[in-house]
């Protein structure tokens, strides 16, 4: 489930940015923690983000993805009041989605 | 852009100087490319996403007495969040107490909510109702970013505080004999890569004080100024003072005051 | 315990919303089951993730850039990201030398998406950063050295 994301789209002269903060801890499964015992691995594996009903952007994501990780892209297209949304799915089965509307 | 062009300048003319100064001109370079690199992660600070779960916990209703914290009065009156930590610590007339931010909310929750101030004082850091507090303090200070820092120092209490405050600043202890002033009464005063502001100052204490609570890309966490003040007395390698106790908040009001008109710059981002 | 419950009704229900949602066309199978590349994200030098991701002998390109800053403050949130003039690209990714696992993530672009992706992520140490790209089926690639002043694995 996690926290929400922030999602934030504006569209300027026919082309959409959008700028995504996720709710993550991204362990790597290197990392040990104070009583020495290995922290599992922990991170999102991949991720969709659609205009309207249409896939603009699928990722792959490793272990070495900041934790709360930050996703920037552009794509043609896209009218202010359109819905963007984001999908990820993490290595333990987790998953959410969240939409934000094109400002 | 501009910070590039300013950096090549900056390194013609200091080529020209030639030779003087070259470790200073090392230090000075590698500030600027890492103001460079502060600037590309200031857009998305992680901050908005406890930011975000704070005005959620804000309006929902919890506690014994499943109120939320709309009605809280931080200072501007009950509900009043946009600007109010901007004027924090203050005098607080109904509890007879100057408070700082998370103080203060420890007493909305106790007495709107009916949640027990020990559950957050007893609490580690980013845990329990610790993790809420830090959470609601994201949200509050976010919506004072770019406000001017104004504390009221008329009230007799917030004077007495200053003076406390100010003591434990200069108060050396710790096996290390050192005091806040030891890292941070010195301008250009550095360690490791980190500027270190000289806290007496105006400018400094705008810098530190309004750049407070902040997230930690360290440690990838949301710090609030009682959590800062903790790590700063560990730095000390001395006891860590109880949480929100007035240690804690006469330095706060010995910083704030100081920092006085400058600008509130929070949530922070820092190393 | 609400763990369990809610992982057991995960598996039902995303598997059969997957179906549908493939069903009704919104999502193309392909797209949908794209099985997560493990053998890339698991290789440890450049050259096996390069296999791993069938692009065996990339060409430098000047048309490709890694956009970061020179020097990271700390290692836990690198800036980074990939930019391409090159026509046609479906596919970006970034690459960490030094990294315990060299690949950082990857980007599939349906057309439309612009070859301008930026995210942050960690790194151990000083690495060169690799910006690997697919434009009209070929693979190109640029890289940039990024500092670290304070390692970003372990904390
Ligand atoms: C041993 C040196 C040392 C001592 C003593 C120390 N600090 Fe700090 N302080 C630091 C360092 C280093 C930082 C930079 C942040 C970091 O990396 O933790 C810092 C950061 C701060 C900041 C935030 C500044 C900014 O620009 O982000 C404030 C405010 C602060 N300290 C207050 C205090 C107070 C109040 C005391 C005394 C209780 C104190 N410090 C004692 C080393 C010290």
């Amino acid at each position: 489930m996690g926290n929400p994301m922030k999602i934030r789209a504006a569209s300027k002269d026919g082309i959409t940015e959008v700028k995504v903060l996720i709710s993550h801890e991204m362990e790597t499964g290197q990392r040990k923690d104070s009583a020495g015992a290995i922290v599992p691995a922990w991170f999102i594996k991949e991720l969709t983000a659609k205009h309207n009903d249409k896939v603009v952007l699928s990722s792959e994501f490793g272990s070495s993805v900041s934790k709360n990780p930050y996703l920037a892209f552009k794509f043609k297209g896209g009218a202010k009041g359109d819905k963007v949304s984001v999908s990820w799915t993490d290595n333990k089965g987790d998953s959410r989605t969240d939409e934000a509307t094109i400002a | 852009m501009r910070q590039g062009n300013k950096y090549l300048t900056l390194a013609t003319l200091l080529a020209m100087a030639g030779g003087m100064g070259s470790t200073a001109a090392l230090a000075d370079k590698s500030t600027d490319e890492i103001a460079k690199y502060r600037q590309m992660i200031a857009d998305g600070n992680p901050s908005e996403l406890s930011a975000a779960q704070g005005e959620e916990l804000w309006k929902t209703k919890r506690g014994p007495k499943n109120a939320s914290l709309e009605q809280c009065d931080l200072g501007l009156g009950a509900g009043i969040v946009k600007g109010a930590s901007a004027q924090l610590p203050r005098f607080f007339k109904d509890t007879g107490k100057v408070q700082d931010l998370e103080t203060r909310l420890m007493t909305c929750m106790e007495t709107l909510q009916g949640i027990d101030p020990k559950t957050v004082v007893n609490e580690k850091w980013l845990k329990g109702e610790r993790d809420t507090m830090a959470s609601l303090v994201a949200y509050i200070v976010t919506e004072s970013n770019g406000e001017k820092i104004n504390i009221d120092m008329k009230p007799a209490e917030m004077k007495k505080m200053y003076e406390l405050g100010k003591m434990a600043f200069y108060y050396r202890s710790g096996p290390m004999d050192f005091a806040c002033s030891t890292c941070h009464a010195d301008t250009n005063k550095r360690i490791r890569l980190q500027d270190l502001p000289d806290l007496r100052s105006q400018k400094g204490a705008a810098a530190g004080w309004g750049s407070w609570p902040a997230y930690r890309v360290s440690s990838g966490q949301f710090w609030t100024m009682q959590h800062r003040l903790n790590d700063c007395y560990r730095q000390q390698r001395t006891a860590e003072p109880i949480y929100g106790s007035d240690v804690t908040i006469a330095l706060s009001v010995y910083m704030a005051s100081t920092a006085n008109g400058g600008t509130v710059l929070t949530p922070g981002l820092k190393r | 315990m609400n763990n369990q419950r809610r992982n057991v009704l995960k598996t039902g229900s995303g598997a059969a919303l997957l179906s549908v949602l493939a069903a009704a066309g919104i999502i193309a199978p392909g797209m949908a089951l794209a099985e997560w590349n493990k053998t890339a994200f698991d290789a440890k030098s450049m050259a096996d993730t390069l296999k791993a991701l069938g692009a065996a002998a990339p060409a430098e390109s000047k048309d490709v850039q890694v956009t970061g800053p020179d020097i990271a403050e700390n290692g836990a949130v690198v800036p980074v990201g990939v930019t391409s003039t090159l026509p046609n690209v479906t596919m970006v990714a970034i690459l960490i030398e030094k990294n315990p696992n060299a690949l950082s993530a990857s980007f599939n672009l349906p057309a439309g998406t612009e070859a301008n992706v930026q995210t942050r992520v960690k790194m151990g140490q000083t690495s060169n950063v690799y910006a690997l790209v697919k434009s009209d089926g070929k693979f190109y690639m640029a890289n940039k050295e990024i500092k670290v002043t304070l390692g970003g694995c372990g904390g």
